[in-house]
C-alpha cells in the first residue's frame, strides 16, 4: 500500500478500507478497458469487412460513378472531434484534485465539440443521400453503415458525458476520490476517438490512395 | 494491511452472525427475482442450459426418428430443417457455452476465495438476458418459424429473397441479443480472476479451471464481434435493403463465411476449453495428486486461444479459395492440435502416477478421453485440405463434431455435475446409478456417432431430411437411431440421479472427495459469503496445504473476514497482495428490468414494431443511467480526504 | 518410468486389439465397395483415388496413436487403483515428447502428403479437354456443353479415362458439386465461377450429390455421372446438339402438343419444339435420364404420372407446381415424355 499508507494508517477498521481508494486498478476500469477491446474488435471486422468487398469488388471504387468522397467536411470534423478529448483529460485531473467546476467546464466543452461533430455528420449525410442511399449498392451500405455506427457510438459517448455531467451536478457524486465513473467514461470517449481516425483513413483517404 | 492485523481463531460467532446479516437473502418472490449471489445465479444458468439441452436433444431424437429409414415421412422437410437448425444453434449457444458459465460462474469465485464475481448486478444481468434470448428463439419453433439455415446460416439462403418470413429474423436478432450476455459473462469473468483472487494466489497459483475460463473470455472478447457484425448486416440486408451479401450489387457472400467462421471457430475453441478445465479440476481428486505439468497446460491453454484465431478457413476448404491461403491455413490447423495432445498426456501421466478413485466423475473423465482423442483425430485429418474436400458437409463431420462436443464438453460437463454436485446441492448422488449412466451414455454415445464416419465416407451429405435407399446409408442410419434412444436414455438416468439426490441423496459433507481446491473448504451448499474467512494461498493445491488451511483457522486475521458490511477483498493483478476491502452490490430488480427492456426491443425489431423498440431503447438507457447512478458518499469517504 | 511402461504396455495391448481394427478395416473395405454405393473408399478415378490413399494413410496413423492412448490408460486403470503408491514426480519429458514431439513429427509428415495431394487435386487438364459447364438451381442440375446448343439436366455425360473440365456457377443460393467416387467438393459460389475436373478411370455411371445446404429439396439434389467410352460420348453429345426425337404415334403427337401448348412450356424446353422455357430442366432427353427430380424417384411412367400431377408430393417444396393436367391427356404427356430419349 505504497503511496498510500497515511491514509490507512488513519483508517480504524476494515471498515474504512472500502472506500474507493485509488489503489491498482479498479475493477470498473478493467472492465471498461475490456469492454473498448471488444467494441474495438467489432470495429476492426467492420473496416475489415469494408477492405475486403472493396478488393473484391474490383478496380473501379467507389462503384457506379459515386465518385471519391468529398475531404473537406470530414477533415473539418475530425479537427472537432480529436480535440475533444482534451477537455475530458482536463476535467479528469481537475476532478483528481477535487476541482469539480473543471469536471464541470469540460464536460460541457466536450459535449459541444461531440454534438458539432454530429450535426456537421446530419448535414454530410443530407447532402450524400441526394446522390447515394443505404440501398443503392454495397458502397452505399458500406458507408452508411460505418458512419452511423460510429456516430451512434459517438451519441452513446455523448450520453455517457452528459449523464456525468447531470450526476456532477450534485454535489459529492465525484470528488478526489470518487472519479471512477469519470475515468471510465472517458475511456470510452478516447476509443470514440481514435476510432474516428481509423475511419476517416477508411472511408475517406483510402479510395483516394 | 499489518496495522489491522489481528489473530483470533477463525472467525467469530458474531463475525459470522454479521456475515449472515449481510450477504443472506431472505427467502421471497421479490429476492428471487433480485439476487445477484453468483452460486445462485451460476445454478440457474446449469439448470437452465440443461433445459435447453433437453429441448435440443428431443429435436435431435426427431431428426434420428426421421433418419432411421429411407424415406420417412415423420416430419415435413420443413420441419426438419428447422429441427435441425434449433437443435444446432441451441446446443452451440444455449446449452454450451452457458452450461460452462454455468459451471463458471459457481465456481470461480469459490475456486479463487472471493465472495462474489467482480461485477454481481452484471452477472445477474447476463442471466436473465440469456435466459430471455434462448426463450425469444424457442419461441419461434412451436409457430413454425424458426431458423431454418443450420447454425452457419450462409447466405445467400438466409437472404430475404431465398428465405422470406422471420426464420433468419429470429436467428440475427437472438445471436445479437443473446452476444450481450456471452459477453457481459466473458467481462466479468475476466475481471474477477484478474481482482478478486484470494491474497497469496498468484498466478501460478490459480487453479486450472479458472485459467480455462479466463482465456475463453478473452476469447469471447475477440470472437463473438465478428458473429455479431455478420448478423447485424444479415439483418440490415433482409430487413432495409442493403447489399453486404448480394453479389448483384457489389456484395460478396463469402464475406459471410468468412466473419462467421473468424468467430465459429473459436468458438468450438471457446466450448471445450472450460470442459477441458473441468478434466483438470476432476483428476486431482480422483489420481490423488496434481495434474502433471501445470505450466505446460497453462501454455497450451493460452497457445490454444490464440491459435484458434487462425484457422477459420478450414471450415471453407471447399469454397474454392487460393490453394496458398489453403496451405497456411491447412498448417495452423494441424499445429493447433499439438497443445491438445499435450494436455491430453499431461492427464495420462497424472493417471500412471497417482492412484485411481473409481468414481462416476473418473468414469467420464475417462469417457472424455477415449471420445476426444478419437474425435480430435478425425480433426486433424480434416486439416489436410484435401481429404477435408472430400469429406467436408457429409455426416463424417457430424461425426466428428459430435466426438469433440460430447466427448469434449459433454462428457466433462457430466464429470463436473457428479463432482460438484454435492458443493452445489448439498447432497451426494447414488453411485449405482451414477455408473448405470455412464455407461448408457458411453455406449450411446459411440453406438450414434461411429456410424456416421462410415455413412459420410459413404458419401452421405448432412442436412438432409431425407434420404432414398439405393445408395445403401439405410443400415448404418438405423444403428445410429437406436444408439440414440441408448443415449437418451442414459441422459435420462443423470436427470434422474440429480433429482434424487436433491431429493432424497445422502447430505454431503463439505469435503467429500478431499479434493484441492478451495470450493471444497466451504460449507455444501456455501453459504451465502461464501468464506466466513477469506484464504490466504500458499500453494496450487490449498486445501492439500496446511499453511493455507491455517490461514482460515488459527491463522485468521480481520482484513480477511471483512464482516463489517457486504465485503470482499480486491488484490493485485499479478500476485495478489492484498489491496483494498470493497462494499459489493446488495440485491436488485434492475438487471432484470433492463434485461425485459431488451427483450422488449428485440422482440419490437422482430415484428417491426420500430416506434416500440425506439421506447424500449429509451428504456434500456434509463435503465442504466439510474443503475449506474452513483451512490451518495459514504461517510468516512469524506472523512478520509487528505 | 513411463516411456518404458507405455511401450510394454503396447505390446501387450496390441494383440488384443488388432482383431478389432482389423475388422473395422474389413468392414470398411468391404461396405465400402458393396454395389451402388457412392463410396470414397471406392474410386472410379484419380482424383478420389488420391484422397482414398491420403485416407488410409490418416487411417492407420490413427489407430496407432489410439491404441498408444488407450495402452497407457488401461495400463493406469489395471495398475495404478487401490494401494498403488502416488507418485509425485513431473514428467515433463514424457508429457513433452509423447504428446507434442512425436505428434509433431507425424504431423509435419501427413502435411506434406496432404499439400501435395491437394496440389495434384488443384491441377486443372489442360486448355483442350472437353468440358461441361453446370449449373445449380434449387433443386436440379443444369448441365451444357461448350459448342453443343442442347442442355440435359441431373446428368452428365464424360469420355472414360479423359480429364473433363467442369464449369461451376450457381443460379441462385450456394451448391456444392460432389461425386465422391470421382472427385471432391467444390463449392458453387453465388457471383463467381469454380472450376474442378472429374476424370473416371472405368465406365460405369457414378452418383453425385449436392452437399452444401441449400433449402427443403437440398436432400433430393442428386445427379449421375455417366462415364462411357469415347464413341459412345461423342454419339451421345451429337444426340444433344440435333432436335429431341419427333413423336411417331398419335398419343406421343397429342402429348407434344399438351406440352407445348400448355403451362409446360413456359418453363420446359424441348428442342425441336417452340417450348423453350428455362425455368426448369431442359425435357428434350427426358425419357433416358436415371431419375426424375434429382434422383428424389425412379424414372418410370408411374413416378412421371406422379411427378406431372402433383411434384409437390413426390418433393415438397420443388419449384414446380402442380400442374392443371387433365386426366385425359396425362397418359399422353407421359408418353411422349418417355419417348425423349
Ligand atoms: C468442441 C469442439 C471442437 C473441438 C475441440 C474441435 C477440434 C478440432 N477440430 Fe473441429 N469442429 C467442430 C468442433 C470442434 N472441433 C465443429 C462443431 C465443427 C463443424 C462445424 C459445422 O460444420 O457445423 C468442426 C469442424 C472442423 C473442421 C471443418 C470440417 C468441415 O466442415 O469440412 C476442421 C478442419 O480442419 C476441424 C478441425 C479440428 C481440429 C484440427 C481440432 C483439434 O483441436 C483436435 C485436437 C485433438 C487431438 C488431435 C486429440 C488429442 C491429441 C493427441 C492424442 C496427440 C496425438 C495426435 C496426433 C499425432 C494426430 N474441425
Ligand atoms: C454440444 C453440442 C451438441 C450435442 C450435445 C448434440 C447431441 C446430439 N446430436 Fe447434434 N448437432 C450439433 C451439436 C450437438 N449435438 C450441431 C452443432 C449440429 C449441426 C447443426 C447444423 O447442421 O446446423 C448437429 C447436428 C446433428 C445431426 C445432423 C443433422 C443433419 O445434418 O441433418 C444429427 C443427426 O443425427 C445430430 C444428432 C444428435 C444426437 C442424437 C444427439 C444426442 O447426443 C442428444 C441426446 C440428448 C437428449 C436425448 C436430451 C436429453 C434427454 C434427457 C435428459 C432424457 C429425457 C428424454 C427422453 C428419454 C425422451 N446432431
Ligand atoms: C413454373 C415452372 C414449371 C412449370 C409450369 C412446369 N414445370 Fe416441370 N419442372 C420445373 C422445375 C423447376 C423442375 C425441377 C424440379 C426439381 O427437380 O427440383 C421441373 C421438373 C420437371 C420434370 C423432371 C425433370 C428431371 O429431369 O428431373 C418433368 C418430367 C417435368 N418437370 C415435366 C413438366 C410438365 C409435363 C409440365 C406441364 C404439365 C411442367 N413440367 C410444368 C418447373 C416447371
Ligand atoms: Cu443444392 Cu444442396
Ligand atoms: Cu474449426
Amino acid at each position: 500500500m505504497t503511496g498510500h499508507g497515511g491514509v490507512v494508517a488513519a483508517a480504524t477498521g476494515a471498515e474504512a478500507l472500502s472506500t474507493e481508494l485509488p489503489v491498482g486498478r479498479s475493477t470498473g476500469w478493467w472492465g471498461m478497458v475490456m469492454f473498448v477491446a471488444t467494441e474495438a474488435t467489432l470495429f476492426a471486422c467492420l473496416l475489415g469487412s469494408y477492405f475486403y468487398l472493396r478488393f473484391q469488388y474490383g478496380p473501379q471504387w467507389p462503384p457506379n460513378g459515386i465518385g471519391d468522397p468529398e475531404l473537406l467536411k470530414p477533415l473539418v470534423m475530425t479537427a472537432v472531434l480529436l480535440p475533444s478529448s482534451l477537455p475530458v483529460v482536463w476535467a479528469e485531473h481537475g476532478i483528481r484534485q477535487g476541482q469539480r467546476w473543471r469536471l464541470r467546464c469540460g464536460l460541457a466543452a466536450t459535449m459541444v465539440l461531440g454534438a458539432t461533430f454530429l450535426a456537421l455528420q446530419a448535414t454530410e449525410y443530407a447532402e450524400k443521400l441526394k446522390h447515394f442511399t443505404m440501398t443503392t449498392d454495397v458502397y452505399g451500405s458500406l458507408f452508411y453503415l460505418i458512419t452511423g455506427f460510429h456516430g451512434l457510438h459517438v451519441l452513446v459517448g455523448l450520453t455517457m458525458i452528459g449523464w456525468l455531467l447531470a450526476t456532477s451536478l450534485r454535489g459529492g457524486s465525484f470528488g478526489a476520490h470518487r472519479h471512477e465513473r469519470v475515468r471510465n467514461a472517458a475511456i470510452y470517449w478516447h476509443f470514440v476517438d481514435l476510432v474516428w481516425i481509423a475511419i476517416l483513413f477508411t472511408i475517406y483517404l483510402s479510395p483516394r490512395l | 494491511m499489518s496495522t489491522t492485523t489481528t489473530p483470533s481463531p477463525g472467525a467469530s460467532r458474531e463475525d459470522l452472525a454479521r456475515l449472515a446479516e449481510h450477504w443472506g437473502e431472505r427467502p421471497s418472490l421479490r429476492a428471487w427475482f433480485a439476487t445477484v449471489d453468483h452460486k445462485r445465479i451460476g445454478r440457474r444458468y446449469l439448470v437452465t442450459a440443461g433445459f435447453f439441452f433437453v429441448l435440443a436433444g428431443l429435436n435431435a431424437l426427431v431428426m434420428r426418428t426421421q433418419l432411421a429409414r429411407p424415406e420417412a415421412g415423420v416430419v415435413s422437410p420443413q420441419e426438419y430443417n428447422q429441427l435441425f437448425s434449433m437443435h444446432g444453434i441451441a446446443m452451440i449457444f444455449l446449452f454450451a457455452t452457458p452450461m460452462l458459465f454455468g459451471f463458471g460462474n459457481f465456481l470461480v469465485p469459490l475456486m479463487i476465495g472471493s465472495r462474489d464475481m467482480a461485477f454481481p448486478r452484471l452477472n445477474a444481468f447476463g442471466y436473465w438476458v440469456f435466459l430471455f434470448a434462448g426463450l425469444f428463439m424457442w419461441a419461434s419453433l412451436p409457430f413454425g418459424a424458426a431458423p431454418n439455415n443450420g447454425w452457419f446460416a450462409y447466405v445467400p439462403l438466409s437472404g430475404e429473397q431465398n428465405n422470406p418470413g422471420l426464420h433468419m429474423d429470429v436467428y440475427a436478432l437472438g445471436l445479437l441479443f443473446l452476444g450481450i450476455s456471452t459477453t457481459a459473462a466473458a467481462i466479468n469473468f475476466i475481471v474477477t480472476a484478474l481482482k478478486l483472487r484470494a491474497p497469496g494466489m498468484s498466478l501460478n497459483r490459480v487453479p486450472l479451471f479458472v485459467w480455462a475460463i479466463v482465456a475463453t473470455a478473452f476469447m469471447v472478447i475477440f470472437a463473438l464481434p465478428a458473429l455479431n457484425l455478420d448478423n447485424a448486416m444479415l439483418f440490415l440486408d433482409r430487413r432495409f435493403g442493403t447489399h453486404f451479401f448480394d453479389p448483384a450489387a457489389g456484395g460478396n457472400v463469402l464475406l459471410w463465411q468468412h466473419l462467421f467462421w473468424i468467430f465459429g471457430h473459436p468458438d468450438v475453441y471457446i466450448i471445450v476449453m472450460p470442459a477441458l478445465g473441468i478434466v483438470s479440476a476432476v483428476l486431482p481428486a480422483f489420481t490423488r495428486r496434481g495434474v502433471v505439468g501445470y505450466p505446460l497446460i497453462v501454455l497450451s491453454i493460452v497457445a490454444i486461444a490464440i491459435i484458434s484465431f487462425g484457422v477459420w478457413v478450414h471450415h471453407m476448404f471447399a469454397t474454392g479459395l487460393p490453394q496458398l491461403s489453403y496451405s497456411f491455413f491447412s498448417a495452423a490447423s494441424t499445429v493447433i492440435t499439438i497443445p491438445s495432445g499435450l494436455q491430453i498426456f499431461a492427464w495420462l501421466a497424472t493417471m500412471l502416477l497417482g492412484r485411481l478413485v473409481i468414481r462416476v466423475p473418473l468414469l467420464f473423465v475417462i469417457g472424455f478421453v477415449v471420445t476426444f482423442v478419437l474425435g480430435g483425430f478425425t480433426g486433424v485429418m480434416f486439416a489436410l485440405t484435401a481429404f477435408d474436400q472430400q469429406v467436408t458437409d457429409s455426416y463424417f463431420v457430424v461425426a466428428h463434431f459430435h466426438y469433440v462436443l460430447i466427448g469434449g464438453a459433454v462428457f466433462p460437463m457430466l464429470a463436473g455435475i457428479y463432482y460438484w454436485l454435492p458443493k452445489i446441492t448439498g447432497r451426494m448422488y447414488h453411485e449405482r446409478l451414477g455408473r448405470w449412466a455412464f455407461w448408457l451414455v458411453f455406449a450411446g454415445m459411440h453406438v450414434t456417432f461411429f456410424p456416421m464416419h462410415l455413412y459420410g465416407l459413404f458419401g452421405m451429405p448432412r442436412r438432409v431430411y431425407t434420404y432414398r435407399s439405393e445408395p445403401g446409408w439405410a443400415g448404418w442410419n438405423l444403428v445410429s437411431t437406436v444408439g440414440s434412444y441408448l443415449l437418451a436414455v442414459g441422459l435420462l438416468l443423470v436427470l434422474v440421479g440429480v433429482v434424487h439426490a436433491v431429493r432424497r441423496g445422502r447430505p454431503a459433507p463439505a469435503d467429500p472427495w478431499d479434493g484441492d481446491s478451495l470450493e471444497w473448504s466451504t460449507a455444501s451448499p456455501p453459504e451465502p459469503h461464501n468464506f466466513p474467512v477469506l484464504p490466504r494461498v500458499h500453494s496450487l493445491h490449498p486445501m492439500w496445504d496446511e499453511r493455507t488451511a491455517e490461514s482460515v483457522g488459527p491463522g485468521a486475521t480481520s482484513d480477511r473476514i471483512l464482516s463489517e458490511g457486504r465485503h470482499t477483498l480486491f488484490t493485485s493483478e499479478l500476485d495478489a497482495h492484498p489491496e483494498r476491502a470493497v462494499q459489493m452490490p446488495e440485491p436488485t430488480l434492475k438487471p432484470l428490468v433492463l434485461a425485459a427492456a431488451l427483450l422488449l426491443f428485440f422482440t419490437s425489431m422482430l415484428f417491426a414494431w420500430y416506434p416500440v423498440a425506439a421506447v424500449a431503447a429509451l428504456t434500456v438507457a434509463a435503465t442504466i443511467a439510474v443503475w449506474l447512478w452513483p451512490p451518495r458518499p459514504l461517510e468516512q469517504d469524506l472523512k478520509v480526504v487528505p | 518410468m513411463t516411456s518404458s511402461a507405455a511401450r510394454s504396455a503396447g505390446r501387450r495391448r496390441r494383440p488384443r486389439a488388432l482383431p478389432a481394427v482389423a475388422s473395422l478395416y474389413g468392414l470398411l473395405l468391404l461396405a465400402g465397395c458393396a454395389g451402388n454405393m457412392p463410396s470414397a473408399l471406392n474410386p472410379g478415378g484419380t482424383g478420389a483415388a488420391r484422397v482414398a490413399g491420403l485416407w488410409w494413410l490418416l487411417f492407420w496413423i490413427s489407430v496407432a496413436v489410439f491404441v498408444e492412448v488407450m495402452a497407457l490408460l488401461i495400463w493406469a486403470l489395471v495398475f495404478r487403483r487401490g494401494n498403488a503408491r502416488v507418485r509425485h514426480g513431473q514428467p515433463l519429458r514424457f508429457v513433452t515428447i509423447a504428446g507434442a514431439g512425436l505428434p509433431f513429427v507425424i504431423l509435419v509428415a501427413v502435411y506434406g502428403v496432404g499439400l501435395r495431394d491437394l496440389a495434384a487435386l488443384g491441377e486443372a487438364p489442360g486448355p483442350d479437354a472437353p468440358a461441361v459447364e453446370v449449373t445449380g438451381h434449387k433443386w436440379w442440375w443444369e448441365v451444357r456443353y461448350p459448342g453443343a446448343s442442347g442442355a440435359t439436366a441431373n446428368e452428365i455425360h464424360i469420355p472414360v479415362g479423359e480429364r473433363v473440365r467442369v464449369r461451376l456457377r450457381t443460379d441462385d443460393v450456394l451448391h456444392s458439386f460432389w461425386v465422391p467416387q470421382l472427385m471432391p467438393k467444390t463449392d458453387l459460389i453465388a457471383g463467381e465461377t469454380r472450376e474442378t475436373w472429374l476424370h473416371a478411370e472405368r465406365a460405369g455411371s457414378y452418383r453425385g450429390q449436392c452437399a452444401e445446404y441449400c433449402g427443403n429439396q437440398h436432400a433430393h439434389m442428386a445427379f449421375l455421372v455417366v462415364a462411357q467410352p469415347r464413341a459412345d460420348f461423342d454419339t451421345w453429345l451429337a444426340r444433344l446438339n440435333a432436335p429431341a426425337r419427333s413423336p411417331e404415334t398419335d398419343t406421343e403427337r397429342r402429348g407434344q402438343q399438351a406440352l407445348v401448348q400448355g403451362t409446360c412450356a413456359a418453363c420446359h424446353a424441348v428442342r425441336g419444339t417452340t417450348a423453350r422455357g428455362r425455368v426448369g430442366p431442359d425435357l428434350s432427353n427426358v425419357g433416358s435420364r436415371w431419375s426424375i427430380g434429382a434422383g428424389a424417384v425412379p424414372n418410370d411412367a408411374g413416378h412421371l404420372g406422379g411427378w406431372i400431377a402433383n411434384s409437390q408430393t413426390v418433393k415438397p417444396g420443388n419449384a414446380m407446381p402442380p400442374q392443371p393436367v387433365d386426366a385425359a391427356q396425362l397418359p399422353d404427356l407421359i408418353a411422349y415424355l418417355r419417348s425423349l430419349e
